[in-house]
């Protein structure tokens, strides 16, 4: 299957839109009619021909704009890409895992030759085509992690494991929701995940730690997390707060179906054979929720679980100024007939 | 950070990013580094105090003092240490004790007392020169006055005591949240009203 490349904008006049083939191969995040945080954690095996679970590293019509929006919030902000020294194995152990799944798994757009530690590697979309020594970042043109990572959809984070614990020592996180990078780097799982309400009550941080200890090589988790955005808007970071917040004034019930979109963040969790550290991809999809709405079961199912979510995770999660019309505006999608279980459409 | 024991500091419960203290105590090690300010120092002379005058050779205390005060300077120098050196800011201090450590042996202590700003540099500088975090030791005392980072900007910004604050350099009006970063020894600041930005927002006095 060929994908045709999108020339699209995440930001400006945010020209992005999936196409009427993209919209059934959205991971949408609810397999039930509510929703409350648990430790959903899966292997993350191959499952449904063109979903986005098929692959290792999913690459879909998105790939060349959502690396283009990455380059331009590096180059306003390259603190946005961030190491400390001891991580530059794990670098290396990440591009390695990317270019050989993506190699393998899409051989019409990636090629990657390899004699010894003198690789040659080929990205079609992307018009990328270098040779370098495994190992030797002087034939990069930059640290691995950012070479790679600037060929990745998602954001990447890499934690090392000492102390019984995980640290976010190194990541490249341009299309993050409201996490700062620059902030949290070099804290451990408990404190990165400080802020966030009720989960730490419930010992959710406490079982994940637990599960990604003892995580095996070869073996790749995932889990699916979830929000809302006004406009289909890669880059909400803290940093550019004030750029986006007033974004959330913008909604009406008239706007609505166009200006929030579903962002949906496909996670999972990879052991690294040399540095021993987990790679830790993000990948951020979206989509707006007259998209979602084509599909029925999506559009009851969404508003039952937005209808009936915790006080505290709509105030988490930034919804409070629109969730009330969204919930009116939802209800119309929803006929109160059964859903089928799991997350996949009709 | 040391565990949450007893001492004269109140900090409510917050989240885990957020750090606690404890009270200096004495442990084995073949060198003892202290760092305090003002609020901080009689921590210093209690515990140094209480130890053999034998062991004064292991001592090394570095001290930031309220501009114009000499008492606890004068008190600090007569605990007989190894060495004391006084600096007028945090950051000189903080810069000298990254090069004392850089020449520490291994088994060496560190004791930090005093506000928050103070001891949260103390334990990066410790962090950054290979110091395990099992040989710091902090104390409260004094002001509960925060280190901000503008998570817009970047500026760090020092001795807050109000929420919100405004940014010196971006001027825009930061919500202090308790998410710290050992790293930076900071608090997280993020702008309060960015998403109406008219919306009016009166300015309190909370960190004292």
């Amino acid at each position: 299957m060929t994908i045709q490349f999108k020339d699209e904008s995440f930001r400006g006049d945010f020209s992005y839109a999936n196409s009427p083939s993209n919209i059934p191969r959205f991971p949408f995040p609810f397999p039930e009619d509510e929703y409350m945080y648990s430790t959903n954690i899966e292997p993350h095996h191959a499952a449904r021909a063109g979903s986005p679970f098929e692959n290792a590293f999913d690459v879909d019509e998105h790939y060349v704009a959502e690396m283009k929006d990455r380059a331009l919030v590096l180059a306003e902000d390259p603190g946005r890409c961030q190491a400390l020294p001891h991580m530059e194995t794990a670098g290396w152990d990440f591009l390695e895992l990317v270019m050989v799944s993506k190699a393998r798994d899409y051989p019409d757009l990636f090629k990657l030759t390899m004699d010894g530690d003198r690789w040659h590697w080929i990205n079609k979309p992307l018009q990328i085509d270098d040779t370098f020594t495994f190992g030797d970042s002087s034939t990069l043109p930059c640290h691995p992690m950012e070479y790679i990572g600037r060929q990745v959809q998602g954001d990447h984070a890499i934690l090392d494991q000492r102390d019984g614990n995980l640290w976010m020592d190194a990541g490249i996180i341009t299309a993050q929701a409201d996490w700062s990078l620059d902030f949290d780097i070099g804290m451990n799982f408990f404190e990165w995940h400080a802020p966030v309400p009720l989960a730490h009550e419930l010992g959710v941080f406490q079982r994940a730690l637990k599960f990604l200890l003892t995580l095996p090589q070869g073996q790749p988790s995932r889990r699916l997390n979830w929000t809302l955005t006004v406009n289909p808007r890669l880059d909400t970071s803290p940093e550019n707060y004030p750029k986006w917040g007033p974004d959330k004034l913008t909604v009406t019930p008239e706007n609505i179906g166009e200006k929030i979109h579903l962002r949906v963040e496909l996670q999972t969790f990879w052991r690294l054979p040399r540095s021993n550290a987990i790679l830790f991809p993000i990948r951020t999809y979206l989509m707006a929720m007259n998209e979602v709405v084509t599909q029925p079961k999506w559009g009851r199912r969404l508003h039952r679980v937005m209808r009936d979510l915790r006080p505290e995770l709509v105030d988490y999660k930034g919804l409070s100024r629109y969730h009330p019309i969204l919930v009116e505006w939802l209800s119309q999608f929803d006929d109160g007939a059964p859903t089928s279980p799991g997350i996949f459409p009709d | 950070m040391g565990p949450a024991t007893m001492s004269e500091s109140i900090i409510e419960e917050s989240i885990i990013s957020r750090p606690t203290y404890g009270t200096l105590k004495i442990v084995p090690g073949l060198a003892h580094y202290f760092l305090a300010d003002a609020s901080g120092a009689e921590c210093v002379i209690r515990v140094v105090q209480e130890m053999p005058r034998d062991m004064m050779e292991k001592v090394h205390i570095l001290y930031v003092p309220t501009p114009g005060e000499a008492a606890l300077i004068t008190s600090l120098y007569a605990l007989g240490a190894k060495r004391f050196e006084h600096f007028p800011t945090i950051e000189e201090a903080v810069a000298k004790l990254g090069s004392w450590l850089s020449d520490a042996k291994m088994g060496s202590q560190l004791y930090l007392a005093g506000t928050e700003g103070l001891v949260g540099q103390g334990v990066a500088k410790g962090e950054e020169c290979g110091l395990d975090h099992t040989a710091v030791q902090c104390e409260h005392r004094g002001s509960l006055a925060r280190r901000v980072q503008c998570v817009h900007c970047k500026t760090m910004i020092e001795d807050v005591t109000t929420q919100p604050v405004k940014c010196p350099s971006c001027d825009l009006l930061l919500l202090v949240r308790d998410h710290y970063s050992r790293r930076l020894a900071a608090f997280q600041g993020v702008c309060i009203n960015a998403e109406d930005p008219t919306e009016e927002v009166e300015i309190k006095e909370v960190f004292k």
